[in-house]
């Protein structure tokens, strides 16, 4: 018997449940990216089958760290840049709780980059969407790590003379197994990410668009847009490595010339999760972890036991 | 000490097994039913370097290592550096040798390796002078020779310590017995050779001219020889820690690597990640999702784990951590032992702190409030940290067995299950109310301040957290009475954590209840003051101490009610601003024209003899002008 019992709960999902009596309205500014990705996760999650209580949505700090107070699910607003070291502990203590966490571009790619970094080579079976608005958008409009060369702010105030991290490239050079654009103006393709990205065996990054009408006005509202996998003009095999790098590099060169290329660049259909890969070798326990808590049958094993090394 | 103690230091270089023969011959003295203590000291550096291992072995209940000691095995530094002249390191190759004389007691014992020791560098030292000065008793050998005749060049070390056995007059069976259990085949035969043939060697042809001979004892019950790295990992494992997260740092890996080779067979879970900040934010995120989970790390990698740390504070995260203090500021001294980051511990993280922290003195007391730590955390819902050091963490002692016969304790505390979740209170839109302001009154048996959790998963327990501050279903609030229910009804945890301690005192106490004169001292060096109050009321003085283990929150009515007991009190601690005596002022907020302290800061551990000339300076008006050991006293405020 589980102690867990909204996991794998088989029951008819509203969409509704997923918004919160407590704060049914965001706070963002009207017009914000970041209302698509919560219509598209409030569409995607019943999709596929998941209630709130057995997901975990972990945000980092920012604009994007509130989604989860617009989420009803079970939260975890944790600190700047570090959702994707508690997100990925959460699945290997209860590997049934499905794992969701976001940030934003100065959260995941700049503070946070190390555990991005990280986290995607493990390849954890989780979904990661960072909130992609090319700007620090709480703190009032700072240059950020996704902004482009030149782009002048109060803190670069000749303009910034750095490259910008190429989010796709960063994810598929570090391990992760899905990798996908999105854009906020685009809510059928990001509901569908969503699914896919859930639904992988793995680390799916998705580097989700989301306009800025107050910080950045001066950058795209990514439209028009164009789906990679719909237009006639790309043609490439998402399995391939080495194709879905040459894209990524296209994609990501494009949008600083204003054309805003979106979909799936990389997806590994033979991705073995972090979690099973451990378990395969005897490192973390084919029973949930935090479902040992609950029997009171189990045998707890005792130091009194490993004494003999000591004798 | 009594006069009978063995106090035997085996050196050589880093890489030269050292540390492994010691553990060995450590186990044999233990199996021939003495009580041991063990002192390591090594150089941040994988092959070459002088060190050591200590081996204290006696009849009595030693916890601390002696003063200097009797029986030196020099094996020299087989990857010593080839010594430029001028340069700053000078002979290594000797280092085992030359290092080692000073702390060699009268009538000591020297076995040297000549196989290895150049003689020309040797007779530079006026070995043969300063033996005859001291009572030395030199024994020369070619110990490398030996171990080549039967197998390799490496197991001189074998040799050594048959030539050690030889001259102390023990029986080989214990040594043996351990080589057999170690080893086998081929390497265990030659082993076993070179043991046997350098015993008979020794005993038949060598003169002796010493008195030394080993202790024998016996035991009542079993024993084991394990460290305080141990005692803490078992602790945990007792406790039902099942998840471990950290990032390798100088001494704090011992635990991690005990932890990280025995989970996979419990079923547990062991990570190694990208720095210190995921190390502690996965065992938040293990924690907040229902294992009972730690982390840990050294001075620098603790000071990483500031934001998780305060990540937990704020969320009500149950969460252990361990902090192995070693010599600092900044990459300091890695490998030697400082109790110089109490204060980083107490209060690293910003806003109020809101932790647990002990500080065990011994081998036991890191199993005891190891699981005390966890004990706290789960059923508090707030981060304990035990802060040890390298002395602790690598020293061995004895232990009785049935010490750790008992219950395993994994219970999770103030969580609820699924069913009394569906009783609990939740808003109109059916978020469970986690942080409630006046919890005390809906759920019966928590404790004070304590509103019970969900897990993720649970059905009927959904909440939100997070580190901003947050109203009962978890929302971020900014809300001024919000704001202050929260804060208080965090602040009665601690409050009743105190109480709840000051019931069953984690403190431990030395020497007569009625003694005019005390000593405080906390963690660690709590082993060598226990010697000294002992020899200082042999001595005539009146001596009692107290070792304080709870540094937050810190048991002000018992300190307070020692202090009262006392006309003065010299604090003992391993750094050089006092930081124990600067916490107790500031919590009891009075005694400062009655504390001094007693400091030391050059990386070695007090040895119990300059606690004493410490204490005898201290209560001589503070002269410290004859002092012979490298510390510091610090006078009382006014003096």
């Amino acid at each position: 018997m589980s102690a867990f019992n909204a996991v794998d709960d088989e029951r008819e999902i509203d969409r509704d449940e997923f918004t919160p009596g407590l704060e049914p309205q965001p706070t963002w500014c009207p017009g914000c990216g970041d209302f698509g990705v919560l219509k598209a996760l409030k569409q995607a999650l019943p999709e596929v089958g998941k209630t709130p209580e057995e997901v975990l949505t972990v945000t980092g700090i920012g604009c994007s760290g509130k989604l989860n107070s617009y989420l009803d699910t079970y939260g975890f607003h944790t600190i700047h840049g570090r959702s994707l070291p508690v997100a990925r502990a959460a699945k290997l203590a209860n590997p049934g709780v499905e794992v969701i966490a976001a940030g934003g571009d100065g959260d995941g790619y700049g503070i946070g980059g190390n555990h991005t970094m990280h986290t995607a080579r493990e390849n954890h079976d989780m979904t990661y969407i960072v909130f992609n608005n090319e700007i620090f958008g709480l703190t009032k409009g700072q240059t950020s790590p996704t902004s482009p060369k030149g782009h002048k702010s109060k803190t670069q105030p000749h303009g910034n003379t750095k490259t910008p991290i190429r989010p796709l490239s960063l994810a598929l050079t570090s391990g992760a197994t899905y990798v996908a654009r999105t854009a906020a103006v685009n809510p059928n393709q990001a509901k569908e990410i969503i699914k896919e990205a859930i639904e992988h065996d793995g680390f799916a990054h998705i580097d989700f668009l989301t306009q800025c009408p107050t910080w950045n006005k001066d950058a795209r509202q990514y439209v028009p847009y164009i789906d990679v996998q719909e237009s006639d003009d790309y043609d490439f095999d998402t399995s391939s490595r080495r194709e879905a790098q040459e894209m990524m590099t296209k994609t990501e060169e494009a949008l600083y010339e204003g054309e805003v290329l979106t979909g799936r660049y990389y997806v590994d259909d033979e991705s073995v999760s972090y979690q099973q890969q451990k378990q395969d070798i005897g490192e973390m326990p084919t029973e949930p972890l935090a479902e040992r808590y609950f029997d009171d049958d189990y045998e707890w094993e005792r130091s009194y036991d490993l004494l003999d090394r000591h004798k | 000490m009594t006069d009978d103690d063995l106090i035997w230091r085996v050196s050589g270089g880093s890489g030269d097994g050292i540390d492994s023969t010691s553990q060995n011959f450590a186990k044999a003295l233990m199996r021939s039913g003495l009580n041991i203590f063990t002192h390591r000291h090594y150089p941040s550096r994988i092959r070459g370097g002088h060190t050591y291992v200590e081996i204290r072995a006696s009849n009595d209940d030693v916890r601390s290592r002696g003063d200097g000691y009797n029986f030196l095995l020099a094996l020299g530094d087989s990857f010593a550096r080839n010594p430029k002249e001028n340069a700053y390191y000078g002979n290594e190759e000797l280092k085992p040798l030359s290092e080692n004389l000073d702390d060699l007691n009268e009538g000591g014992v020297i076995v040297y390796d000549t196989g290895l020791l150049d003689e020309d560098d040797v007779a530079e030292l006026d070995l043969e002078e300063r033996a005859e000065e001291n009572d030395w008793h030199l024994y020369p050998m070619d110990l490398r020779e030996i171990a080549k005749e039967h197998g390799r060049e490496v197991m001189r070390n074998t040799a050594g310590v048959a030539a050690t056995a030889a001259l102390l007059d023990m029986d080989l069976q214990h040594i043996k017995e351990i080589m057999t259990e170690a080893m086998s085949g081929d390497i265990l035969d030659a082993n076993v050779t070179i043991l046997e043939d350098t015993y008979e060697d020794v005993k038949e042809n060598t003169e002796m001219t010493h008195d030394l001979r080993a202790p024998t004892g016996e035991y009542e019950s079993e024993q084991a020889l394990l460290s305080g790295s141990n005692a803490i990992a078992y602790g945990a494992i007792d406790a039902g820690c099942r998840f471990i997260a950290g990032y390798p740092m100088t001494p704090w890996t011992d635990v991690f690597t005990i932890m990280s080779q025995n989970l996979p067979e419990m079923g547990g879970i062991s990570e190694q990640v990208e720095d210190e900040i995921a190390a502690a934010a996965l065992a938040v995120g293990a924690s907040h999702n229902g294992a009972k989970a730690m982390s840990g790390s050294s001075g620098g990698g603790f000071a990483l784990m500031s934001e998780p740390l305060g990540l937990a504070e704020q969320t009500e995260t149950p969460l252990v951590l361990v902090e192995a203090m070693r010599a600092g500021p900044s990459t300091g001294m890695p490998t030697k032992p400082e109790q110089a980051d109490l204060e980083h511990v107490l209060y690293t993280s910003q806003g109020d702190s809101q932790r647990v922290v002990f500080a065990p003195g011994n081998i036991r007391e890191a199993y005891e409030q190891t699981r005390k730590a966890f004990e706290i955390a789960w059923d508090y819902q707030i981060p304990a940290i035990l802060v040890y050091d390298q002395k602790l963490g690598g020293e061995n002692t004895n232990v009785d067995v049935e010490f750790f016969n008992r219950e395993p304790a994994p219970d999770l505390g103030s969580t609820l299950t699924e069913e009394e979740l569906l009783e609990a209170a939740h808003d109109d839109s059916g978020k469970f109310k986690r942080f409630q302001h006046d919890p005390e009154e809906n759920f019966e048996g928590v404790p004070e301040g304590v509103s019970p959790r969900s897990l993720p998963g649970q059905q009927a327990g959904r909440f939100l957290a997070s580190g901003n501050e947050h109203n009962p279903m978890g929302h971020i609030s900014e809300d001024p009475d919000n704001r202050v229910a929260q804060m208080d009804r965090r602040k009665r945890k601690k409050e009743a954590i105190r109480a709840e301690l000051d019931e069953d005192s984690q403190q431990t106490y030395f020497g007569p209840e009625e003694a005019e004169y005390g000593i405080l001292t906390w963690g660690s060096s709590q082993g060598a003051v226990k010697e000294a109050v002992d020899r200082l009321n042999e001595n005539g003085h009146s001596v009692k101490a107290l070792s304080v283990s709870d540094m937050m929150p810190y048991p002000v009515a018992e300190v307070t009610e020692w202090l009262e007991s006392v006309d003065e009190a010299m604090v003992v601690e391993m750094n050089a601003t006092a930081q124990f005596r600067g916490l107790t002022q500031k919590e009891l907020g009075r005694f400062g024209d009655k504390l001094t302290s007693l400091l030391k800061y050059n990386g070695n551990p007090f040895e119990p003899a300059e606690v004493v000339e410490g204490f005898e300076a201290n209560v001589n008006g503070g002269d410290t002008s004859d002092l012979q050991a490298q510390v510091r006293i610090e006078p009382a405020a006014g003096d």
